[in-house]
């Protein structure tokens, strides 16, 4: 019974926790913006998230009368957005089951589906940072962030609503 | 609350930005340092950043490696007169490049400033989230 009013929270929870995860591989980026060597990491966000709530069947992805929410199929899924990512020296682990999370090891061992970004310019000492595209990613992310955060809270105050009937 | 650890990887950016500006303050104190009895003149320093993991292997801050001395050897100006001459009358002063230090100091504190922002963001999303479901 409880299930079934906190089952609607679960796709907001998902993406909440996501948007976390993001901002804070975008912190780790701007914190070594000056590594020498350091690659760049970042997440497919509409990709993951599809990942993330496939199995749970919860969330207007998977179901909501088999209406998709409009993602491309590659890129970040928003049109704005003009960054390359590009996977690297990836190895999956093949699946036997639907319920089964794609597992991704990347070359340094890493799992998730995290990919790299392309370098709009070239370093010398190998540092892909690039800090405009990080700080624009970086509101972004906040300001989705927040999004999810009103539209969570918004759900509660309607079933809360609802529970008091008035 | 994979959020908190923001304040950790921004945090070592950030000591690891002061310490690069603490050698750059370090070598602009002594760009005019002429060599003493030993001969040896002051070596400019460079810091060597490097990420280190914190925690898993994707959440990445940064730590100062290794401080190096610039081993070019330093300007030398011939004077005579001055007590610091050596036999041949030169005075050696400090390797440092004044206009890399400033360079290299501006560098240090806009990457500073980036990662305050980062954080304060971060503390801003972290409360605002603390305050779910309440409003």
């Amino acid at each position: 019974m409880l299930n079934r009013l906190t089952d609607t929270l679960d796709f907001q929870g998902q993406a909440l926790t996501l948007r976390a995860e993001r901002q804070r591989l975008l912190a780790s980026n701007i914190a070594n913006a000056d590594t020498p060597g350091f690659v760049a990491r970042d997440m497919d966000f509409a990709t993951t998230l599809r990942q993330a709530t496939a199995g749970s069947g919860a969330g207007p992805m998977a179901t909501a009368g088999g209406h998709r929410l409009p993602v491309a199929a590659n890129g970040l899924g928003n049109g704005t957005t003009t960054v390359d990512l590009y996977r690297r020296g990836v190895a999956t682990l093949s699946t036997t089951s639907n319920a089964h999370f794609p597992v991704a090891l990347g070359e340094d061992g890493s799992d998730r589906s995290l990919l790299y970004a392309q370098p709009a310019q070239s370093n010398l000492d190998g540092n892909t940072v690039d800090m405009d595209r990080e700080r624009a990613n970086f509101v972004d992310n906040s300001v989705k962030y927040e999004a999810t955060l009103r539209f969570l809270n918004g759900s509660v105050r309607t079933m809360l609503d609802a529970i008091k009937g008035q | 609350m994979s959020m908190l650890k923001i304040f950790n990887v921004s945090g070592s950016a950030i000591s690891a930005q002061s310490q690069r500006l603490n050698t750059v303050a370090s070598n602009l104190a002594n760009a005019d340092t002429v060599a003493g009895p030993d001969g040896q003149s002051y070596k400019a320093r460079q810091v060597q950043f490097q990420s280190v993991a914190m925690g898993d292997n994707e959440t990445r801050g940064v730590k100062v490696s290794n401080v190096f001395e610039d081993q070019t050897p330093g300007r030398r100006v011939l004077d005579p007169k001055n007590p610091a001459a050596d036999a041949d009358g030169y005075v050696t002063y400090s390797n440092v490049n004044p206009v890399e230090e400033m360079v290299n100091m501006i560098s240090a504190s806009r990457s500073y400033q980036n990662n305050v922002e980062v954080m304060n963001t971060a503390k801003s999303l972290l409360l605002k989230t603390l305050q779910m479901g309440q409003s």
